[in-house]
C-alpha cells in the first residue's frame, strides 16, 4: 500500500509566514507568488516565488486593508487593490519614482471584483459591469484605457498561460464568456452555457466560482466544471465536465470524468492529468483525457487508477525556521485549510506552505494491469523514460513476465512514438535543407520528449541484459528480439546493427545456426558491412557463414574490396581476379596483392596465370607489360624469371 | 516398319532390396540369420542367402583396397547394385535393373535385349538408398533403437512394416538430379510478412507450450522451420511426396470432403488436421498422431507429428507442430490449436496471398519459363527448378528429355569430384546446350535451346540469367 501513492507533494515547498490576524496571505497564479502582508504592508510585505529570484521583500504604507495584491510579469509594477473602486500602483523599476499612483474604474457605480496582469504593463480590471483593459505608464505614473467591455459579471477566472479571462454572466451564472488578451487587444471567444444539474426557480446564481477552473491540458485550453451529484438526477456520483475552448470556433463539451462518489472536491492538473481530490475520503483520482476507454461512450471516462491518497508528507525539520527544536511533524493532508490553484498548486495558508503536486510514475505500474493501457498512459507523461524501460524489463523477466502478444503491443506503442519523432525530425531537416525561404523558420525543431524510446535505449536498458539473463529460455529471448525487430520494421524504422548482433549472438550461443541461416535468407537481418564481418568471423563454427557473408557483401555493392580480401584470404586468387574483372575494377587493383596471394599458394601455374594477366593489363593500359615502380612488384618479377626464365617474360612488342 | 516390329523401351526398375547384418550369422549354416529384410519376399531362401553373401564378399574384398571407403555400387550388364552401411554392420542393398531396349527379331526368333548399362547414375540411386534409410529413421529411429528395445525380432518387424509400403512408392524411373540434392523449395517472401509469420509461430509455441518445434509451409514450399536442417530435409520429402499429395487429391476432386467451414472474422476459413483426427467434432475421433524421430542433443527424440492445414480462398498453409511423444495429445490440445491458429492465420493469409500474386507476376509460371534451370545451394538445401513441373507421389514430370537430365547428372558428378569452383558447358545432341556452374556451395544447371548458338553466346546468356535471377547472391562468373 505504501508503494501505491502515485501523487506526492514537492519535497521543497515554498515557505511563508502563515496567515494570522496580523498577516494576510495572497497568491498570484500568474507569477506563482505568495504575498505575506503584515499589518497592511506597514510592517512588511514578503513575496515568495517558486525560486529565490522571484522572492522580494518590501514595505508599503498601510492605506487600508489589502484585498488583492499582484506583481506585473517580471516584478516590474505592483498593483494593490484596497477598495472596490480603485487599484493602486507602485513602480518597482529602478530609477522610476516610487510614489504610489491610483486608477479608479471608469464604469460608474461599478465595483472592482479583481484585476489580472496580462503582460509587464497591461492590466485588466474585472468589475461587476464588465472589463477594462489598461496600459500602465510607470514613468508618467498613469494608465491609459485600451479597451473596455460592458457585461454583467458574477465572478471571473483567469488562466495566465493563455491570458484568457472567463466571465460568469446571467442571473444563474452559467453562461460563460471567455475573453482572450494579447498585445493590447481583447478578443471575444465564443460564449457557452454550462448545463446545471438542477435549474433553480426562481432563478438565482447557481454556478459557483469554486466549481469552475481553467487549465491547459495537452496544449489545449479547457474549462473544467465540477458537477455535483444531484439527488433528483439518477447519477451515481459527481462528475467533472470538460469544455474544450479552441482559439477559434465554438466551445464544445468534450469529456465527462466520472468520480463515482460525492462530497467536496478540488481539481489540479499535473503532467496533463486531471487530478480530483476528494476531501472526505482523503484520496485523489486521476484522469487522462487522451486515454480511450473501449467500454465507455466516446467522451465518458473512468479514473485511470484506483483512488489513492497523496503520499504522506512530513514537514521538514531543517527548513522549519518557526519551530526549530521540534521533530518533523506529519502534515495533515486534505486539510480544510488547503487551497488548490491551477495547475498544480496546493497552499496551506494556516501552516505557511506552498507545494507543487507531482505524479510519481513507478507506483502506477502495479496499479494498471493492462500493459497496453499502461504504456499509453506512461508515454504521455513527462518523466517517463526510466519507468517505461523498467516496465519493458519487467514484462520480459521474472514473475510478471508477459505473453508475447502483450510484449508485441508494448513494442508497437513505443515504436509508434519513436517513429512520429523520427518523421518530425526528418521533415524538419528537409525544411532546413530547402532553405529559409520555404518556411523553415516557421517549423520548429521537434522536441525529443522522454517518451521517445529509441533502439539504443532499448538495447542498453532492456534487451542486452535480458538476453544474457540466466533461466530465460532462449526460445523466448529470440522471440522477443524478433518481435522488436518486427515492430521496428512495421513502423519502417531502420534497425540498428547492434540489434542484429544481439540476435546473431543469441542464436550462435545456442547453436541455432539453421535459424540464423533462415533469417538471413529472408533478409530479416539487413545487410551491412559490420554484419558481413561478423558472419565472416563465425565461419570457424559455422562454415556456411562464409557464403552468407559473401552474399551480403555482394548485395551491398560497395564492398568489392572486402570481397577481394575474403577471396584472397581463402586463396581463391583466380576467383578474386574474375570477380574484380566482372565488376570492372580490374584496372585499378593492386597487382602486388594478387601476386602475393598467388605466390603463397605455391601453385606455380597459378602464379604464372596471375602474373600474365597483370602483364596484359599493363600492356593495355600503358602500352608496356612492365610493372610501374610504384606497384612494388620487383620481387615477383624476379620470382617469375626464376621459375619460368627470362624468355617467358612478355615483351613489349608482343601482345 | 510394322507396328509389331517396334522396339520396346524398359525403364530402370527395382529388382531387389535387402538389409542384412553380417555379424548376426557369422557361422556356416546360419547365413539366413543375417538377413533382416528382403524384397521381394517370395524369393527362395537359398537365393536370398546367395545374393547377400555376394554383396558381403564384394564389400569385404573391395575394402582391402580402401578400408575407409567401401564399395558403393557394382555395375553389371543387367543390373546395378548399391551398397550403403548406415549404421555399423547394417547394410542396405538395392538392386536396380538397367534400362533396356527389346528389339524384335524376324523369323519368330526371340527378341534381342540390349541393356543400357551406362544410362543410370550412381549418384542418383545412391541418394535413393540413403533416402530410404533416412525415411525409416524418421519414423522409427535408428536400427539400433529397435535392437535395444526388442532385439532382432522387433527390428525385423519394423523393417517389414515400413519397407513393405515404402518400396511401393519408389519410382525409380523418374529419379534424377533432384533426388541427389534432396533440397527444399522455399517460398519467397518479403521481410515484413516473414516477420509476421515468425511472430505467429512464436505466439503459437508460447501459448501451447507442448509444442517443441514448428514448421510453416505455403502449398509445397517451406517458409519456416524450427527443426534442424537434416531432419527438415527428410520430413519435407515425406510431406511433399507422400502426405500432401495423399490429401490434396480428394479435395481437388471435391469428393469425400471432410472440410469444416468456419467463420472467423468475415473470412471463411477452413482448417483441419492432416494427421490425427479428421474431424474434431466427431466424438469417436482418435487423437493419435504419427511419431517421428529427430536429432537432439542426446541422440534423438521422439515426437508427435501434427500437421494442420489451413485454407483461405484457393491457397493453403500448413503449420507443422512437433510435440514430445512422452506426453499425450488430447482433444483439448487439438481444439486449442485449432482455435488459436485459425483466426491468426486468417489475418496472415491476405499478406501471404498478396506475395504469391507478386511472385507470380514477376516469374510468371503460366508462361514457359524463359530459362530452364535447376539451382541448388548445399548450405541451406534451397532448390529451385524450372524444369520440374510438379512433384507428386506418383510422377515427377520434367519438361526436358531424359538424355538432358542425364547430362545434368554427369556434370554434377564432375563437380562432386573437385572442391574448386568450375563451369562446364556441354553441347548436347539437337540444338541444346547444357551449362553447369559451381560457385562455392552452389550449383546451377541451365539448359538452353538456341539454334546455331556458339559458346560465347551461350556464356553470355547464362550471365544474363545470373544477373536477373541470382543478383542477390555471390556467384562467381
Amino acid at each position: 500500500m505504501a508503494e501505491e501513492h502515485y501523487l506526492e507533494l514537492s519535497e521543497n515547498p515554498v515557505q511563508f509566514e502563515h496567515a494570522s490576524s496580523v498577516n494576510n496571505v495572497f497568491f498570484d497564479e500568474a507569477n506563482k507568488q505568495v504575498f505575506a502582508v503584515r499589518s497592511g504592508g506597514a510592517t512588511g510585505v514578503v513575496v515568495k516565488g517558486p525560486d529565490d529570484k522571484s522572492s522580494v521583500a518590501f514595505r508599503m504604507d498601510d492605506k487600508g486593508e489589502v484585498k488583492c495584491i499582484k506583481f506585473s510579469i517580471g516584478n516590474k509594477i505592483l498593483a494593490v487593490q484596497r477598495t472596490s473602486k480603485s487599484v493602486d500602483f507602485i513602480n518597482f523599476i529602478p530609477d522610476y519614482p516610487h510614489t504610489e499612483f491610483t486608477q479608479e474604474c471608469k464604469t460608474r457605480n461599478a465595483s472592482i471584483l479583481g484585476f489580472c496582469w496580462t503582460s509587464w504593463n497591461e492590466i485588466v480590471f474585472i468589475t461587476d459591469q464588465g472589463v477594462e483593459f489598461y496600459q500602465v505608464f510607470p514613468d508618467k505614473r498613469n494608465l491609459k484605457l485600451l479597451k473596455s467591455q460592458s457585461i454583467n459579471v458574477n465572478w471571473y477566472q483567469y488562466c495566465p498561460e493563455t491570458a484568457v479571462i472567463l466571465l460568469s454572466t446571467t442571473v444563474q451564472g452559467n453562461v460563460l464568456q471567455p475573453l482572450a488578451f494579447k498585445n493590447g487587444n481583447v478578443s471575444k471567444m465564443s460564449k457557452f452555457e454550462i448545463e446545471l444539474p438542477v435549474i433553480p426557480k426562481p432563478a438565482k446564481l447557481s454556478l459557483s466560482e469554486r466549481d469552475v477552473a481553467m487549465a491547459t491540458i495537452y496544449g489545449q485550453l479547457y474549462v473544467m466544471y465540477l458537477k455535483h451529484h444531484s439527488r433528483t438526477a439518477n447519477s451515481p456520483g459527481a462528475e467533472v465536465v470538460l469544455y474544450h475552448l479552441p482559439r477559434e470556433g465554438p466551445c464544445k463539451k468534450s469529456h465527462v470524468l466520472k468520480l463515482n462518489t460525492t462530497g467536496k472536491f478540488a481539481l489540479n492538473i499535473v503532467d496533463n492529468l486531471v487530478v480530483v481530490h476528494h476531501q472526505s475520503s482523503q484520496t485523489s483520482l486521476i484522469f487522462d483525457i487522451r486515454l480511450k476507454e473501449p467500454d465507455c461512450s466516446v467522451n465518458t471516462q473512468q479514473p485511470v487508477l484506483p483512488a489513492r491518497s497523496i503520499h504522506p508528507y512530513r514537514i521538514p525539520l531543517s527548513g522549519s525556521a518557526v519551530v526549530p527544536s521540534q521533530p518533523p511533524v506529519p502534515c495533515q493532508l486534505y486539510s480544510s485549510s488547503w487551497s488548490v490553484f491551477q495547475p498544480d498548486i496546493i497552499i496551506s495558508a494556516s501552516e505557511g506552505y506552498l507545494w507543487y503536486l507531482q505524479v510519481k510514475l513507478p507506483p502506477t505500474v502495479k496499479l494498471l494491469q493492462d500493459k497496453g493501457k499502461l504504456m499509453d498512459f506512461l508515454l504521455r507523461r513527462r518523466d517517463c523514460k526510466m519507468v517505461i524501460l523498467s516496465v519493458c524489463s519487467q514484462i520480459l523477466e521474472g514473475s510478471e513476465k508477459a505473453e508475447l502478444p502483450v510484449v508485441a503491443t508494448v513494442f508497437d506503442k513505443l515504436n509508434q512514438v519513436y517513429k512520429e519523432y523520427l518523421e518530425a525530425e526528418q521533415s524538419y531537416a528537409a525544411a532546413v535543407e530547402s532553405g529559409p525561404s520555404r518556411g523553415a523558420a516557421t517549423q520548429k525543431r521537434p522536441v525529443r520528449t522522454q517518451a521517445v524510446i529509441d533502439q539504443s535505449d532499448m538495447y542498453t536498458h532492456v534487451l542486452s541484459s535480458f538476453s544474457e539473463r540466466k533461466g530465460v529460455s532462449h526460445k523466448f529471448i529470440i522471440a522477443v528480439l524478433m518481435e522488436y525487430i518486427r515492430s521496428l520494421n512495421q513502423y519502417q524504422i531502420t534497425v540498428q546493427h547492434y540489434l542484429y548482433e544481439l540476435v546473431i549472438k543469441t542464436l550462435v550461443q545456442h547453436n541455432l545456426f539453421y535459424m540464423l541461416h533462415q533469417f538471413l535468407q529472408y533478409h530479416v537481418l539487413n545487410d551491412s558491412k559490420p554484419l558481413a564481418c561478423l558472419l565472416l568471423s563465425l565461419e570457424g563454427t559455422y562454415p556456411p557463414a562464409h557464403q552468407l557473408s559473401l552474399d551480403m557483401l555482394k548485395r551491398l555493392s560497395t564492398a568489392n574490396d572486402e570481397i577481394v580480401e575474403v577471396l584472397l584470404s581463402k586463396q581463391q586468387v583466380l576467383g578474386a581476379l574474375r570477380f574484380i574483372r566482372s565488376v570492372g575494377a580490374h584496372d585499378n587493383v593492386s597487382a602486388r596483392k594478387f601476386l602475393d596471394a598467388a605466390r603463397q599458394t605455391g601453385d606455380q601455374m597459378l602464379f604464372y596465370t596471375v602474373f600474365r594477366s597483370f602483364q596484359q593489363r599493363n600492356q593495355r593500359l600503358r602500352g608496356s607489360p612492365a610493372f610501374n615502380p610504384g606497384e612494388h612488384c620487383e620481387e615477383h618479377v624476379t620470382h617469375f624469371k626464376q621459375l619460368f626464365g627470362e624468355q617467358a617474360m612478355m615483351k613489349a612488342s608482343t601482345v | 516398319m510394322a507396328s509389331g516390329m517396334q522396339e520396346k523401351q524398359y525403364t530402370p526398375c527395382l529388382l531387389n532390396f535387402f538389409i542384412y547384418n553380417p555379424t548376426f550369422g557369422p557361422r556356416e549354416g546360419e547365413e539366413e540369420k543375417k538377413i533382416l529384410f528382403y524384397h521381394p519376399s517370395e524369393v527362395e531362401k537359398n537365393e536370398k542367402i546367395r545374393n547377400v553373401g555376394l554383396c558381403e564378399a564384394i564389400v569385404q574384398f573391395t575394402r582391402t583396397f580402401c578400408p575407409t571407403k567401401p564399395a558403393k555400387s557394382l555395375h553389371t550388364q543387367k543390373n546395378r547394385q548399391f551398397f550403403f552401411e548406415p549404421e555399423e554392420n547394417f547394410w542396405i542393398v538395392m538392386v536396380v535393373r538397367n534400362p533396356m531396349i527389346e528389339k524384335p527379331n524376324k523369323d519368330g526368333k526371340p527378341p534381342t535385349i540390349e541393356y543400357q548399362e551406362e544410362e543410370i547414375l550412381d549418384t542418383v540411386y545412391g541418394a535413393v538408398v540413403r533416402q530410404c534409410y533416412s525415411m525409416y529413421k524418421l519414423f522409427n529411429g535408428p536400427f539400433s533403437r529397435a535392437m535395444e528395445a526388442g532385439g532382432v525380432e522387433l527390428l525385423m518387424q519394423k523393417l517389414e512394416k515400413f519397407f513393405y509400403r515404402y518400396l511401393q512408392t519408389l519410382h525409380l524411373q523418374s529419379c534424377d538430379l533432384l533426388d541427389v540434392f534432396g533440397g527444399i523449395s522455399f517460398f519467397p517472401l518479403d521481410k515484413m510478412t516473414y516477420l509476421k509469420i515468425q511472430s505467429f509461430v512464436n505466439r503459437v509455441e508460447e501459448s501451447l507450450s507442448l509444442i517443441k518445434y514448428t514448421a510453416f509451409l505455403y502449398n509445397d514450399q517451406l517458409i519456416w522451420s524450427g527443426l534442424e536442417q537434416d531432419d527438415m530435409r527428410t520430413l519435407y520429402k515425406y510431406l511433399t511426396t507422400s502426405l500432401f499429395p495423399r490429401h490434396s487429391e480428394p479435395e481437388l476432386a471435391g469428393r469425400d470432403s471432410p472440410l469444416r467451414p468456419e467463420v472467423a472474422g468475415n473470412l471463411l476459413h477452413y482448417g483441419r488436421f492432416l494427421t490425427g483426427p479428421a474431424n474434431l467434432k466427431d466424438p469417436e475421433a482418435k487423437f493419435r498422431f504419427p511419431k517421428i524421430f529427430v536429432a537432439s542433443e542426446d541422440g534423438y527424440e521422439e515426437l508427435h507429428l501434427i500437421v494442420y492445414k489451413f485454407f483461405v480462398i484457393a491457397s493453403c498453409f500448413l503449420s507443422l507442430d512437433l510435440i514430445s511423444a512422452s506426453v499425450e495429445v488430447t482433444r483439448e490440445f487439438c481444439e486449442q490449436l485449432d482455435g488459436l491458429v485459425g483466426p491468426q492465420l486468417t489475418l496472415l493469409a491476405s499478406d501471404i496471398c498478396e506475395q504469391f500474386t507478386i511472385n507470380r507476376r514477376t516469374s510468371g509460371p503460366e508462361k514457359e519459363p524463359q530459362f530452364k534451370f535447376i539451382y541448388f545451394n548445399h548450405m541451406n538445401l534451397a532448390e529451385k527448378s524450372t524444369i520440374h513441373m510438379r512433384k507428386t507421389a506418383s510422377v515427377c514430370l520434367t519438361s526436358v528429355h531424359p538424355d538432358l537430365m542425364k547430362i545434368l547428372g554427369d556434370i554434377n558428378c564432375d563437380f562432386a569430384r573437385v572442391d574448386e569452383d568450375e563451369e562446364i558447358i556441354v553441347k548436347a545432341m539437337t540444338d541444346y546446350w547444357v551449362v553447369g556452374k559451381k560457385s562455392d556451395q552452389r550449383e546451377l544447371y541451365v539448359i538452353l535451346n538456341q539454334k546455331n548458338a556458339n559458346l560465347i553466346e551461350v556464356n553470355e546468356e547464362v550471365k544474363r540469367l545470373c544477373a536477373t535471377q541470382f543478383n542477390n547472391i555471390f556467384f562467381l562468373d
